[in-house]
C-alpha cells in the first residue's frame, strides 16, 4: 500500500507528524474501530472499553440534559409572566429575533430559549477542556482519553443558567489542569473533576454562583417574583415554608424549579440512574449508601428538632428532590475514579456522603447547598476507606487462622 | 572559596529552595501573602532574623554541648525575633499590625530551625551568614510570587495601588475570591513546585517502595 495519505506515514515512528500522533489516534479510534490488537501476553478480552463507558454516561445524562435545557426557558419565562423583565443579553435579542413568544406553556419556546443558554456554556467548556487535553496529550505522548467527554456533559450541567462565559472556561480549566492533569490525567484523579471547577468558580466568584439572583434566565429584582431556589427557601423557613410556598414536592421531584441547569428534575436524574445501575456502569451501592445516610441524618435531625433553626424539620423525601442532591448521587458519587473501590466501601462511602450534605444544608448557616462539599470531602477519603476494609479482612482473616 | 560562597547564596533559590524543595515555611506562605506589603515585610524580616541567628549559632556552634543544642538555638532565635518585632512595631507600625501573630511565630518558622541545626552547626560563622541570606532569599522569592499573584488577581492590586480597576470600583475586572483565600496559596506553591520541578527534575522524589 503506498497511498500518500496513509496516516502511519504522517503520524507514525518517525514521520513528520509524531508529535501530534494522539490527535489522530482519537479521531481514528472514534470514527473507526482500529484494527490494531494488543502484542503483548496478557490482555483483557472485554467489549467495554473507556469509550463504550464514557458513552454510557452520555446516554444516561441525556433525560437530564434535555430537561435542563427546557427548564431554562420554562423558568425564565415564567418569571417574566409574573412580572420580571427578559435579562438584556445577546440570548434575549436572539430569541426575539427568531420570534418565538416568551410563554411557559409553550414546550417549543422553552426549549428554543433554553438552549440559547446552554449551547454557548457547552460549547466553551468542550473547546477549552478538550484542546487542553489534547494539550497534555501531546507533551506527554500518550493518547487522548475519553473521560473528559463525561466531564464536559456534566459541566455544564452543574452551573448557573446565567453564568458568564469567561467563569465557564476558566472554571474547566481549573478542573482539567488542577483536578487532572497533575494527577497523571484520566483515571488518577483523587477529586471529581466536574465538581473540582465547579467548587473553584463557587469560592472565587460567589456573586454568579449563588444567592438568588443566577438561577432565573431572567431579571427577578422586581417585587412578587423571587429568584431564590427552593431549597434557599427551605433554609430560612424550613418544612413550613416548603409547605406554604408555590413550588409543591410533585414540581421539584419533576424539576420544575430554579436551579443549576442539569440538576433541578429528580426524575431524569433517575432516568439516568436505571441506565447506570441496569449497564453495571454505575454502583447501586454508592446510591444505596447515599440514601441511607440522607434518611438517617435528616431524621435524627427532625428528632432532634430545632427552636432556631426551621431547617432541621425538613423531612428526607424533601432533601432528596431539592438541590443538587438526586443528580449528585446518581452521576457525581459513582464516578468510577474518585470513588471507594471496595464493595462494602462503597456502601460506607456513599453513606457519608448523605450524611454529610444534610448536614452542610442544615447545620452550616453559609451554604444552603451541600452536596458538591460533601462529594468532595469523601473522594478525599474514599481511598482511606478502602484502605480500612482491607486492613479489616486482614484482621479478620488472621484471627480466623490463629484460633 | 568564592565558588562556595556563591552557591551557598543563590542554591537557595531554585536549586535547594527552602519552600519548593525543603518544603518549609509553608505556613507562613500560606498566612501574609494576601498583599504585597506584608509579605516584603515578612521576608525581609525572616530573612534578617535567619542570617543573623544562623551567625550566631555558627559562632558558638563548639561550645555549644550537643544534648542542649536545640534550646540554645531556640534561645538565639527567639531573641532576634523579638529585636525584629520591636523594630517593626516601632518603625512600620501598621504593617506590623497586619503581621500580628505571624512575626512572633517566625520562631517557629521552620526555616530557621532547619537552617541553624542543619548548616550553621557545621560551618563558619561568615558562610552562615551568607546561608542565611540565601534561604532567606529563596523564601522571600516564593513569598513575593505568591502575594503577587494573589493581590493582583484577589484584589486588582499592587502594594495597595489599583492596578486592575475591579468592577466594584466601575472597572472591568472581577476579583478572584478564592485568591484571597489560604487555600488559593496552596494552589499557587503548588504550581510553583511543579513548574520548578519539569524545569530541574532532579529534584522530584524518587518513588518510596
Amino acid at each position: 500500500m503506498s497511498n500518500p495519505l496513509d496516516p502511519e506515514k504522517l503520524f507514525g515512528k518517525g514521520a513528520p507528524l509524531e508529535r501530534l500522533y494522539p490527535l489522530f489516534e482519537a479521531t481514528e479510534t472514534i470514527v473507526l474501530t482500529p484494527g490494531k490488537v494488543t502484542r503483548g501476553a496478557s490482555h483483557v478480552r472485554d467489549a467495554l472499553d473507556l469509550k463504550r463507558m464514557m458513552i454510557t454516561v452520555v446516554v444516561a445524562l441525556v433525560p437530564a440534559i434535555l430537561f435542563g435545557i427546557y427548564n431554562i426557558g420554562y423558568q425564565a419565562h415564567w418569571a417574566i409572566e409574573h412580572g420580571a423583565e427578559p435579562l438584556d443579553t445577546w440570548q434575549t435579542q436572539l430569541f426575539q429575533l427568531i420570534g418565538l413568544q416568551l410563554r411557559s406553556d409553550s414546550i417549543l419556546s422553552c426549549f428554543t430559549h433554553g438552549l440559547l443558554y446552554y449551547l454557548p456554556v457547552m460549547i466553551v467548556t468542550g473547546a477549552i477542556g478538550g484542546n487542553l487535553e489534547a494539550l497534555f496529550a501531546i507533551i506527554r505522548k500518550h493518547e487522548i482519553n475519553e473521560g473528559f467527554l463525561v466531564t464536559w456533559m456534566l459541566f455544564p450541567l452543574i452551573l448557573p443558567p446565567t453564568i458568564p462565559l469567561w467563569q465557564v472556561g476558566l472554571g474547566i480549566a481549573f478542573a482539567v489542569i488542577i483536578a487532572k492533569e497533575i494527577f497523571g490525567g484520566t483515571g488518577m484523579n483523587i477529586l471529581n473533576v466536574a465538581l473540582a471547577g465547579r467548587a473553584f468558580l463557587f469560592f472565587a466568584y460567589p456573586a454568579q454562583m449563588s444567592g438568588d439572583k443566577v438561577w432565573i434566565a431572567a431579571d427577578t429584582r422586581v417585587d412578587g417574583v423571587s429568584g431564590a431556589t427552593a431549597l434557599a427557601n427551605a433554609a430560612v423557613g424550613g418544612l413550613q415554608a416548603l409547605q406554604t410556598g408555590t413550588v409543591t414536592w410533585w414540581d421539584a421531584f419533576l424539576g420544575f424549579i430554579p436551579g443549576s441547569v442539569g440538576e433541578t428534575s429528580t426524575l431524569a436524574a433517575l432516568l439516568g440512574a436505571v441506565v447506570l445501575i441496569a449497564t453495571g456502569v454505575g454502583s447501586w451501592r454508592i446510591m444505596a449508601g447515599v440514601v441511607l445516610g440522607t434518611i438517617f441524618s435528616s431524621g435524627l435531625l427532625n428528632l432532634i428538632g430545632s427552636s432556631t433553626n426551621a431547617f432541621f424539620d425538613v423531612p428526607f423525601w424533601w432533601h432528596m428532590v431539592l438541590g443538587g442532591w438526586a443528580f449528585g448521587m446518581v452521576f457525581m458519587a459513582t464516578d468510577p475514579v474518585s470513588a471507594a473501590h471496595s464493595l462494602t466501601g462503597k456502601y460506607v462511602y456513599g453513606f457519608f456522603i448523605g450524611l454529610l450534605v444534610v448536614l452542610i444544608r442544615v447545620v452550616n448557616p453559609a451554604y444552603p447547598e451541600g452536596m458538591m462539599l460533601a462529594i468532595l470531602f469523601m473522594n478525599l477519603f474514599a481511598a482511606f476507606i478502602d484502605y480500612w476494609i482491607v486492613q479489616a479482612n486482614i484482621k479478620r482473616r488472621a484471627a480466623r487462622y490463629a484460633a | 572559596m568564592a565558588t562556595n560562597m556563591k552557591s551557598t547564596l543563590f542554591d537557595p533559590l531554585f536549586e535547594n529552595n527552602p519552600i519548593a524543595l525543603q518544603v518549609l515555611g509553608i505556613c507562613s506562605a500560606l498566612a501574609v501573602t494576601t498583599k504585597m506589603e506584608t509579605a516584603l515585610v515578612m521576608a525581609a524580616a525572616v530573612t534578617l532574623v535567619t542570617a543573623c541567628s544562623n551567625f550566631a549559632v555558627s559562632l558558638l556552634r563548639n561550645m555549644i554541648p550537643s544534648s542542649i543544642r536545640i534550646i540554645v538555638q531556640l534561645t538565639i532565635i527567639a531573641s532576634l525575633v523579638i529585636v525584629a518585632d520591636q523594630v517593626l512595631k516601632a518603625y512600620v507600625y501598621d504593617i506590623s499590625k497586619q503581621l500580628s501573630v505571624f512575626v512572633g511565630l517566625i520562631i517557629t518558622n521552620c526555616i530557621l530551625m532547619g537552617r541553624a541545626e542543619g548548616f550553621a552547626m557545621q560551618n563558619p560563622p561568615v558562610l552562615s551568614f551568607v546561608d542565611g541570606i540565601g534561604n532567606g532569599l529563596g523564601y522571600s522569592m516564593v513569598l513575593v510570587c505568591v502575594a503577587f499573584i494573589r493581590e493582583l488577581l484577589g484584589s486588582g492590586k499592587l502594594l495597595g495601588h489599583s492596578l486592575i480597576p475591579t468592577v466594584n470600583e466601575g472597572g472591568w475586572y472581577q476579583p478572584n475570591g478564592l485568591m484571597v483565600t489560604s487555600a488559593a496559596a496552596f494552589f499557587i506553591i503548588g504550581i510553583f513546585i511543579w513548574a520548578l520541578r519539569s524545569w530541574k527534575p532532579y529534584q522530584i522524589e524518587s518513588d518510596e517502595a
